[in-house]
């Protein structure tokens, strides 16, 4: 790789550096980098033939509810889903030539946190992000946001379609025959103003959470049983007789009583929201350009995102353009996920198993999928970086490079990855290692590869 | 019991002792014998269903479907009961090694878990206000000098731990390891990057915890595995003094009945795990179970709780004042609630942490006022509870 600018070019807007790539970039690595801002997003061909999730909770809850333990075999297959459209990702972050599209994918992934931690829908969250955020990175922030909420796994994950109006037909009627204090559950209404939208202090309170929570009550999905004879499926539904009859304030504003779409009203005001601005380009710069995001260059994003009404497109150009963002190549540090993925791609590994992907992200505590909290992964050095975490990235780097290493030309290796912004030392002792394998793990687990 | 694993800076590469930035290995003795285990729950334990006072109308009122009633409880002073899945805690509770203290909070009053957590973590009275940990400036107190008294079990080191005080960590992984003369080598390649370089000097000679015989620790749960090794590198006479252990799913937002009655039996497990593998040590620590939040007094529409306010400390260990339910309880009355809606946080976690780090881990006063809790004065060390 010729310069600094290709380094950055590939990873801090991109997911590391493969065999092929100088040829890829060129003279200008900037435009390489806004080039790949292309909507729209269309589902790639390495991921086109997996499964709906509808199609997986409509199984699901129909294997639950026949009670004679096909649920098991259902779980089965559905994991062995999840698992090869891990790898198909993979196969596809190694092969992209627009590694910047994968990079937003997980950014906005993780910013919609989904967790494999809740049961039923472990198995289906890379359809969930192949559904509801792949085809929004470079659309509306309001478009993306909706169909997040809209989506039953985001609605199970965060517990509302057991949520009930108090004054509902449903809530009611539990309020009188169980004596509750209330039938409303919060859990949705709360992250998607702290977490997705107006950030923690973004100026929300407490009755802004209930009124919101109110609004949501009857936004539900297909697969739970309601007695009747409504027919199973896995999309969403709106639920009426769950839904609280009545206006609701939100912020001040008033919404009046409108159904299912009282929340597309009140999603759409909150992505306009300047607080929402502040918190997305606040998470932006943090990826892109610092732990530590300098003001300036967060509110020159907050100010593209509402002059151009949350257009995704604009905003990744904007963060791609701050000259912050190419001023030091190393500023930040790749995420476990990111680190692995960036050794596959430099390794050019076509065909990834398991161990090259699962079993170091369960080792470091990034099991795909897994975050621990709907707040989702950390984004600065010290959520990636302590003594145990830099020993197992190691250890593993090493055994991965111990089976690949044959075929690989170190210097090649070298220069294609790290060579613009390898320290003297880096270079000397990746030279001097003892072996072919020695010398690929010593590139790979330098500071300079694992930062970005 | 396995060799010192990564213990290569005591064997081949001491010509490169230097080059690191964390390379000294003389192993100070510990400023203290007594040993202080943070248990951290992520996503606000419920401290109405851990323990419930089951004997207040109230409390049946707020919970019809999720309260427990006085044939499932193990009753501790006829209002209060332990959660059944707490049933292998009670030798414990016999003994005069675990007490309760009902509704306790930190000073954070909003309902977020990730700055209720960061708060509860950074010390400094507000979310975000500090960047590093307090019980890691509380370890920098301590006057360790280069040893490493502080221990995180997991792969990352959470941020109660982070700081300029180094750090140990144990994971439980089975990666070949690296020979010494690579790990030498890539010492020289990180030299010149402080965060890789402090962080490859701090997994050096770590010793590896007896996790006894592979067959045993199969199908263990990973908190009990923790457990272990953190019951068995702090019993060392050179071992850390203070570790930080973490449990994540308390979001009980729906299916608490039963979500609770697994999560409670996995603390409970690592609990005992953890005295059985303190071994003598036992008699000299104090385990503190915490969580960001309570949980709201009402259950919600989906069998569980939404975020609340006051919680539940948990105290165990030899150097616990124990037997009994510590603090003031403010009940459950529509008028005693806090914003009409969850447990008043009566008794303060940092009153609860002071205590610790004064009367136990013997910290000199002023400097836990200053450094360590700069800002909550107004929260004085809670008497009574230790010794």
């Amino acid at each position: 790789m010729r310069d600094i600018d290709s380094f950055t070019a590939l990873n801090r807007f991109g997911m590391g550096a493969g065999p092929g790539d100088e040829a890829l970039i060129g003279d200008d690595p900037r435009g390489f980098v806004q080039a790949q801002v292309r909507p729209p997003v269309a589902v790639p061909a390495e991921l086109a033939g997996f499964s709906s999730s509808a199609a997986m909770i409509r199984d699901y809850a129909v294997a639950r509810r026949a009670r004679d333990g096909s649920i098991q075999q259902v779980n089965r297959s559905q994991f062995a889903l999840f698992r090869d459209e891990v790898l198909a990702a993979t196969a596809l972050v190694v092969a992209t030539p627009t590694p910047l599209v994968e990079r937003m994918v997980r950014f906005w992934s993780n910013h919609f946190t989904v967790s494999r931690s809740r049961g039923p829908i472990a198995n289906m969250i890379p359809a969930y992000e192949r559904e509801a955020i792949r085809p929004h990175v470079f659309g509306r922030f309001a478009d993306m946001l909706k169909a997040v909420v809209r989506h039953p796994c985001m609605l199970i994950y965060l517990d509302n379609p057991s949520s009930m109006g108090p004054n509902s037909v449903s809530g009611a009627g539990r309020i009188r025959r169980q004596g509750l204090e209330t039938t409303l559950n919060e859990n949705l209404a709360r992250e998607v103003l702290e977490l997705h939208t107006l950030g923690v202090d973004g100026g929300y309170a407490q009755e802004d959470v209930i009124q919101f929570a109110l609004a949501l009550t009857g936004w539900s999905h297909g697969g739970l049983r309601r007695g009747g004879d409504e027919e199973i499926h896995g999309g969403f539904v709106f639920v009426r007789r769950q839904h609280e009859p009545g206006p609701k304030t939100i912020l001040g504003r008033l919404y009046p009583e409108d159904g299912e779409a009282e929340v597309l009203h009140i999603l759409d005001d909150l992505a306009r929201h300047p607080a929402t601005a502040h918190h997305l380009a606040t998470k932006l710069v943090r990826h892109f350009v610092a732990d530590d995001p300098p003001d300036d260059a967060v509110r020159r994003i907050a100010r593209v995102y509402l002059d151009h009404d949350g257009d995704l497109a604009a905003v990744t150009r904007a963060v791609a353009a701050l000259d912050a963002a190419w001023a030091d190549p190393l500023a930040k540090v790749k995420s476990h996920q990111d680190f692995v993925l960036a050794v596959n791609r430099a390794a050019g590994n076509a065909d990834p198993r398991v161990p090259d992907v699962f079993r170091p992200l369960r080792l470091l505590g990034q099991f795909p999928y897994l975050a621990p909290s709907p707040q989702g992964w950390g984004d600065r050095a010290e959520d990636w970086i302590g003594p145990e975490s830099v020993m197992i990235r190691l250890e593993w780097a090493h055994q991965f490079a111990a089976r690949r290493a044959g075929g690989q030309d170190l210097r090649r290796a070298f220069e294609a990855s790290i060579g613009a912004v390898a320290r003297d030392a880096t270079r000397t002792w990746v030279f001097r290692a003892p072996s072919q394998d020695a010398g690929l793990t010593m590139i790979w687990t330098s500071p300079e590869f694992q930062r970005r | 019991m396995q060799m010192n694993r990564r213990a290569f800076l005591q064997t081949g590469a001491a010509g490169l002792l230097g080059t690191l930035a964390a390379s000294r290995l003389a192993f100070a003795s510990a400023p203290t014998d007594n040993r202080f285990v943070f248990v951290f729950l992520r996503g606000g334990l419920d401290g109405l269903h851990a323990l419930p006072p089951y004997a207040d109308a109230d409390y049946r009122r707020l919970r019809p479907g999720l309260a427990l009633q006085a044939d499932q409880v193990l009753s501790l002073d006829g209002y209060f009961g332990m959660h059944p899945s707490f049933a292998p805690l009670r030798p414990m509770w016999e003994a005069g090694s675990l007490a309760f203290v009902p509704a306790a909070a930190t000073g954070y009053r909003e309902r977020s878990h990730f700055d209720g957590q960061n708060m509860l973590e950074n010390g400094s009275g507000h979310p975000f206000g500090a960047r590093d940990g307090w019980l890691n400036r509380a370890i920098l107190g301590l006057n360790a000098g280069d040893r490493r008294l502080g221990l995180a079990l997991g792969p990352s080191v959470p941020l109660i731990l982070q700081g300029p005080a180094h750090v140990q960590a144990w994971v439980d992984e089975q990666l070949p390891d690296l020979d010494d003369d690579f790990l030498a080598r890539l010492a020289r390649v990180y030299q010149s990057d402080p965060l890789f370089a402090a962080a490859l000097g701090d997994a050096r000679g770590v010793p590896e915890p007896d996790m006894g015989a592979a067959a045993d620790r199969a199908g263990q749960r990973g908190f009990t595995l923790a457990a272990r090794a953190a019951g068995d590198l702090l019993s060392r006479p050179d071992g850390p003094r203070i570790a930080v252990m973490e449990l994540q799913g308390w979001d009980t937002h729906t299916g608490q009945v039963w979500r609770l009655e697994r999560m409670l039996s996995v603390l409970a497990e690592g609990l005992t795990t953890l005295a059985s593998s303190l071994g003598s040590a036992w008699r000299n620590s104090v385990v503190m179970v915490g969580s960001e939040f309570g949980r709201t007094a009402a259950q919600n529409g989906s069998g569980g709780t939404d975020h609340g306010t006051g919680g539940l400390a948990i105290l165990a260990g030899g150097a616990v004042r124990g037997g009994r339910i510590a603090g003031r309880w403010p009940g459950l009355t529509d008028a005693a609630l806090f914003e009409g809606r969850d447990l008043l946080a009566a008794n303060a976690y940092e009153g609860i942490f002071k205590a610790i780090l004064i009367q136990h881990l013997g910290l000199n006063p002023a400097f836990v006022e200053a450094e360590v809790f700069p800002d909550s004065r107004d929260s004085t060390p809670m008497d009574g509870l230790l010794g």
